[in-house]
């Protein structure tokens, strides 16, 4: 599994990519985490507003830091 | 001050087109890129939120506010939307701005006129 948080590294991105971070751990599961910073390449999601959080190509979240619960329902 | 985009700042503002094949669609496709390069809103992509990219609809859903502008009385843009399960945007048709199908070319002043209404619907 491969999950990208996008953001510039705001408050709220890092809060992002910490809650991320602590679900995959709290679900044991094997996922790769990565941090994009870029514009251009969070533009080509589709992304206009960060933080936000795509899993395996596919946008879950944009605007908002996501709870736990939100990414533990993803990670299912 | 830098590009930061983050929801610790304003979300973004779209305008959608239908930009449609008729001179109505011409038209509002015209206005919502003209209005997108004035700053006041970004125009967005009608046929991502039609093909469910997931990036498309989730930073819409995050949008501060959506306008979206029909050529004709078809109401394509509006009814994509509502499609793809939005709600509460506001809308503009170009009928009822008096500009009607197959009479209306993409003249400046047919675009300034519903520049003008995008604009008033982004200050509702």
């Amino acid at each position: 599994m491969k999950i990208l948080v996008m953001g510039p590294g705001c408050p709220k991105c890092e809060q992002t990519e910490k809650t991320v971070r602590d679900a995959v751990a709290e679900a044991g599961i094997a996922a790769d985490i990565e941090k994009v910073k870029d514009f251009q390449e969070i533009a080509k999601y589709g992304i206009f507003s960060t933080p936000a959080v795509v899993i395996d190509g596919e946008v879950k979240v944009v605007g908002r830091a996501p709870s736990k619960k939100d990414v533990l329902d993803w990670l299912k | 001050m830098s590009n930061c985009a983050c929801s610790c700042q304003a979300a973004p503002k779209f305008v959608f087109s239908c930009s449609g094949a008729a001179d109505v669609g011409e038209v509002a496709d015209q206005a919502a890129r003209a209005v997108s390069r004035e700053g006041a809103a970004k125009m967005f992509c009608l046929a991502g939120i039609g093909g469910k990219v997931s990036g498309i609809v989730k930073s819409t859903e995050a949008a501060e506010k959506v306008v979206a502008i029909d050529g004709c009385p078809l109401n394509c843009a509006r009814k994509t939307l509502e499609e793809a399960g939005f709600t509460g945007f506001e809308h503009i048709q170009l009928d009822a701005l008096g500009l009607k199908k197959g009479e209306s070319p993409a003249t400046p002043e047919n675009i300034q006129t519903v520049m003008r209404a995008v604009t008033e619907a982004f200050s509702k």
